[in-house]
């Protein structure tokens, strides 16, 4: 293909979408590079919207993934603010809501996904109900929290979202109760032990966290709401945060004809159903070579080395995915970092410090190791990420000492 | 204000001018190779590693502790490694030479 001639349009602008753009540049793509979002604001990172802006009300410009003048640099055009509605792939055309269109050669859907909101009755109607995916969402939540006298904060949902949002608004004064379905916080993320000690950690903090409810109904008082859990238990909030999670933007795949399943549905090149169409990012159910299966992944990690896959295949690389996914998440100052993907685990081991509150989990499907979850434990996850990535066999007699020090020749299995 | 050199695995050293926030921001707003800061500077991903010219290692300091931990078993680890995330611009760190330390 003549990239000179050609134009490659990205429909996204978050963690993958940009960094697709930029990488496409760095592979050798001479073409157009049309890069467009319904956010109107420079694209932004997402982690701290959950943590240092609500906590430090960080301007959004300063948090922004390029300045302007690098898209002016690489020669990527922005259209911010413009919601594409309709993708024709037999003409290689999409449409904006206005009604203008553009052709591409090369398309790469990084859509991402609108959070979940649970059909509880009473929820819809309540004024004082939001989510946090969006710079704006985020605007919002500090318009009711900001330079407020302490208000009761009612979050749906013990995962990462409500647990970070849970912590700054403590940070910040206000009296905060998550609401968690299962028997423990991020029970569908990580093990019981890593659960448990942030858990814990909340709660010191002055978290109450309800364990094992579902909110079935939630009433408008005067100026409250009355929220009603499955068990007779009920909670008064001045305002209510859902973080249960996202379901994806599936809507311009699905009307082009496009596989869709648990996400659009790509192979080892990030290609959909269509060849000149990608999918990268939260949306995209994808084959991961290094473990043999498909899998959906929701992390900015899991954006960017898709995003450097797709660009690279592009532009006639042999790119095939296969990094090894990791995560983050801060609370208050616990740094929980994760490598690898634990879904497979047969048995763990827990390494526990003999001079810090430092733990990690360590995930093995049989004799390989994983995955590691850590928690203020860097030193545990960087050897993790290495002890999978060379799938050495580690002994776990020392791996759970803690007078053997971590390092790979300590671990590694005589 | 500082000018910062940047001395990539491969290509040209590049040179930028911050007045504030990090180095590892200064090198991603302007695409220097090898430096991505994918965890947007809270010291979680390690993408950022740079090899301080010996004169400003003194002025920059070493790595913290979280720094050194995420640093232990890098591939790239010297005695003068640091994250360019955690050292911030000062007026001090003008002339200072940087050298990346993964590949772009």
């Amino acid at each position: 293909m003549n990239h000179i001639l050609s134009t490659c349009v990205i429909i996204g602008a978050s963690h993958a979408g940009v960094q697709a753009a930029f990488s496409l540049r760095k592979e050798g793509w001479e073409g157009e590079i049309l890069l467009f979002d319904q956010d109107p604001n420079l694209p932004y990172h997402r982690p701290p919207l959950s943590k240092k802006y609500l906590t430090e009300e960080l301007a959004i410009e300063k948090n922004a993934l390029k300045p302007l003048k690098s898209y002016e640099k690489e020669q990527i055009q922005l259209f911010l603010g413009k919601r594409v509605v309709r993708l024709d792939p037999a003409q290689k055309q999409i449409y904006l809501s206005d009604g203008t269109k553009f052709s591409y050669d090369k398309l790469i859907l990084a859509v991402g996904g609108v959070p979940y909101i649970p059909p509880i009755p009473g929820l819809q109607a309540a004024r004082h109900v939001f989510t946090l995916r969006h710079a704006q969402d985020a605007d919002q939540i500090l318009q009711q929290v900001a330079q407020s006298d302490p208000l009761s904060v009612l979050v749906i949902g013990g995962g990462f979202i409500g647990l970070e949002i849970a912590a700054s608004l403590i940070h910040m004064n206000h009296a905060v109760t998550v609401v968690e379905r299962a028997s423990r916080i991020l029970s569908r993320v990580t093990a019981p032990e890593i659960s448990a000690w942030l858990h814990e950690l909340h709660t010191a903090r002055g978290v109450t966290i309800a364990r094992q409810k579902e909110i079935k109904q939630v009433k408008k008082l005067a100026d409250q709401y009355l929220l009603e859990a499955d068990d007779g238990e009920s909670f008064i909030a001045d305002i209510i945060i859902i973080g249960v999670g996202i379901r994806i933007s599936q809507t311009l795949a699905k009307q082009a004809g496009l596989a869709v399943s648990n996400g659009i549905e790509v192979n080892a090149h990030l290609q959909t159903s269509d060849p000149d169409i990608y999918a990268i990012g939260d949306c995209s159910w994808h084959p991961n070579a290094a473990y043999g299966t498909y899998m959906r992944l929701e992390s900015v990690p899991n954006a960017v080395d898709q995003a450097k896959c797709a660009a690279a295949h592009i532009c006639g690389k042999q790119a095939v995915f296969q990094a090894i996914p990791w995560f983050w998440s801060d609370q208050f100052d616990a740094k929980l970092q994760m490598v690898g993907l634990s879904d497979a685990a047969t048995h763990i081991h827990v390494r526990r410090e003999k001079h810090s509150a430092a733990i990690s989990v360590w995930f093995f499907q049989n004799k390989h190791l994983i995955a590691v979850h850590a928690i203020n434990h860097p030193r545990a996850y960087v050897l993790g990420t290495k002890l999978i990535k060379t799938q050495a066999l580690i002994d776990p007699r020392k791996l759970i000492d803690p007078e053997v020090e971590l390092t790979p020749t300590n671990l590694i299995a005589s | 204000m500082a000018k910062i050199t940047f001395i990539p695995k491969e290509g040209e050293a590049i040179t930028l001018e911050g007045r504030s926030g990090s180095v590892m921001e200064l090198a991603v707003a302007h695409g220097v190779p090898g430096i991505d800061g994918d965890c947007g500077g809270v010291c979680s991903c390690a993408t950022c590693h740079v090899h301080v010219a010996a004169e400003f290692f003194s002025i920059t300091g070493g790595p913290n502790e979280i720094e050194q931990e995420m640093l232990a078993f890098d591939d790239h680890l010297q005695e003068n490694s640091r994250l360019s995330c955690q050292i911030q611009i000062e007026e001090n760190l003008d002339g200072m030479k940087l050298y990346v330390a993964r590949e772009g």
